[in-house]
């Protein structure tokens, strides 16, 4: 992948600890301008705790984030809540960290959706709503780097399947980077560059599958759909066992797991080999 | 007329409430009464320790309130502790602390009460300078840091996230707490300056559709307050604290009456009616 000038932001075997625990770890992970990467994993395997460390909010114990200098970001956090003592409606919201001319605020509320409610009081948003005046936000600041954490929950499908399709144009209008997370571990945006699968480290990563090419997802998904997913298919080493450790390929269970601990093929060619050296 | 005490005491109430209120929107919508509790209370000790190094009021009072104000801040930046139950305890023993100290400098006559719950008679054109000097430095350092301060209500990591800092607004904000809290104490007393900070702001809630506004109808029902309050104090005799904040209920509670409700804005009614 692309190293130097074009990164918006890398990681390098990027970690966190909290209170005795690794809440993730040995994350390599690079966006560059004009790509789209998508985290994916199961509930608690570390997808927001990566973007935060991406977006400098939390800084790694382990390993390294740098973003390039001057760095435009919009971020959709996974979840905000507006105390109902705030007096705030949607309009004063669009300019929460910096101010937005009205004219680009409601272009970017129209696109998403919502331009119709932006008199509304923020915390009387319906779920789905909020999330298209979080993602108009974002949008409205024209960023060089989106950070979207499940910027579709709450939203019905036809909507999503148009946010998809906003995301990626998107993309080309700013020529922005996207870091997505979602929370579906099989189906991705079609404009995924590449998938991210997170579960405490990275399980694996690789580029998902056009679905439009395959007649039968389009009568499963239906046309428009088809041309906005796609399909990813993991290509796993070890297994997550239910209490939290890891069994690799080569029959030893750990606690742990992370690239180099000596049980993964890519980087030991007699994977089968080093039984034993894992305590 | 600045020779009258009580026209003295009505200059420096309303410039006080007026300062106040601002801030007490964002203690009211940061949940932090507690914490203005503990602040104040703190001030005391700031009385203490002036008289016993014989330094301005005022200026002991800020210097200790500060010096409060950030060492919670930094110790709440890693504290597992509950907040509520850190607050409470350093508030009274910050209180009590400072009641026994006045109480051992029993060689100067110390007007207890006054302190506690603000005396009118005591205001004089200094402490209008003061107030006045102090509360404008205030109001220009909020109004340049508002924007930045409100999204870190709002949300600190999404205010990071997108280049603010949201450390150093709260710092800056718990510092023009602790001045606040220093140039109100002559007028309302230690006791109640929370409540000065966050009835105004919490009647204000009800008829503001933007923060903005919000601060400014704070700014007028605190001023109105205060005016109440004053009239009150001198006609029964009351000490003028406890007047203002009795002053401040009852405009709270008439802004939750049904007649209120028609001044409400409108956005919120009719928000129904949208597609
Ligand atoms: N500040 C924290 N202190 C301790 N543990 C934390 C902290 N923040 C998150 N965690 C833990 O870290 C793990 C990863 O959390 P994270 O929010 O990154 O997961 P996620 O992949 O985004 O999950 P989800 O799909 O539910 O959003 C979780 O087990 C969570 O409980
Ligand atoms: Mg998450
Ligand atoms: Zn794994
Ligand atoms: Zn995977
Ligand atoms: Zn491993």
């Amino acid at each position: 992948m692309s190293v130097g000038s074009s990164a918006l932001v890398t990681l390098e075997n990027a970690g966190l600890e909290a209170s005795g625990k690794w809440l993730v770890r040995g994350v390599d992970l690079t966006v560059d301008r004009g790509e789209i990467v998508t985290l994916i994993g199961p509930n608690g395997s570390g997808k927001s705790t990566t973007a935060k460390m991406a977006l400098g909010v939390m800084k790694p114990t382990e390993g390294s984030a740098k973003r390039s200098a001057q760095l435009n970001i919009g971020y959709v956090p996974q979840r905000i809540t507006v105390d109902w003592t705030l007096p705030l409606n949607v309009r004063r919201f669009m300019s929460l960290t910096r101010r937005i001319p009205s004219q680009s605020a409601h272009e970017a509320l129209e696109m998403t959706g919502v331009a119709h409610l932006a008199e509304a009081e923020v915390r009387t948003l319906s779920g789905g709503e909020f999330q298209r005046v979080l993602l108009a936000r974002a949008l409205a600041r024209k960023p060089d780097l989106l950070v979207l954490d499940e910027p579709v929950q709450g939203v019905d499908y036809t909507g999503e399947i148009a946010l998809y399709e906003l995301i990626s144009r998107i993309r080309e209008t700013l020529n922005c980077g996207i870091l997505l997370i979602s929370h579906d571990l099989h189906v991705v945006m079609a404009a995924t560059n590449r998938v991210i699968c997170l579960n405490g480290h990275v399980c694996c990563n690789g580029t998902p599958d056009v679905v439009v090419e395959s007649d039968e997802y389009r009568r499963l998904f239906g046309d428009r759909a088809a041309a906005a997913i796609a399909i990813y298919r993991h290509d796993h080493d070890h297994t997550h066992l239910p209490d939290g450790r890891v069994r690799h390929a080569d029959g030893s269970i750990t606690d742990h797991c992370h690239p180099d601990d000596g049980h993964h093929a890519h980087e030991a060619v007699a994977a089968d080999g080093d039984e034993g050296r894992h305590a | 007329m600045l020779d009258d005490f009580f026209f003295r005491a009505l200059i420096a109430g309303v410039g006080v409430a007026i300062v106040a209120a601002p801030l007490g929107c964002f203690v009211v919508w940061r949940r932090l009464a507690y914490f203005g509790d503990t602040l104040s209370h703190a001030a005391l000790l700031g009385v203490a320790l002036a008289f016993l190094l014989e330094l301005n009021i005022t200026l002991a009072v800020f210097l200790v309130c500060a010096g409060v104000a950030v060492a919670l801040v930094l110790l709440q930046r890693r504290a597992t502790l509950s907040s509520d139950s850190l607050l409470g305890l350093l508030a009274h023993a910050a209180l009590a602390l400072g009641l026994v100290a006045l109480a051992f400098m029993s060689s100067v006559r110390i007007d207890l009460m006054g302190f506690l719950f603000g005396d009118i008679l005591a205001v004089s054109k200094f402490d209008i300078l003061t107030i006045y000097l102090g509360g404008i430095g205030v109001l220009i350092v909020l109004a340049v840091v508002w924007h930045g301060l409100f999204a870190a209500t709002v949300n600190p990591e999404l205010a990071e996230a997108e280049g603010m800092r949201p450390h150093r607004s709260n710092l800056i904000f718990v510092l023009l707490m602790a001045t606040v809290i220093a140039i109100s104490m002559k007028i309302v007393g230690v006791l109640l300056i929370t409540a000065l900070l966050i009835i105004p702001a919490a009647t204000a809630r009800r008829f503001a559709s933007g923060p903005e506004q919000m601060a400014v109808l704070a700014a007028l029902f605190g001023a109105a307050a205060v005016v109440g309050g004053l009239f009150g104090s001198l006609n029964w005799d009351t000490p003028s604290g406890p007047s203002i904040v009795v002053a401040a209920v009852i405009f709270f509670v008439i802004s939750l009456s049904p007649l209120a409700g028609l001044l409400r804005p409108k956005t919120e009614r009719i928000k129904g009616e949208t597609p």
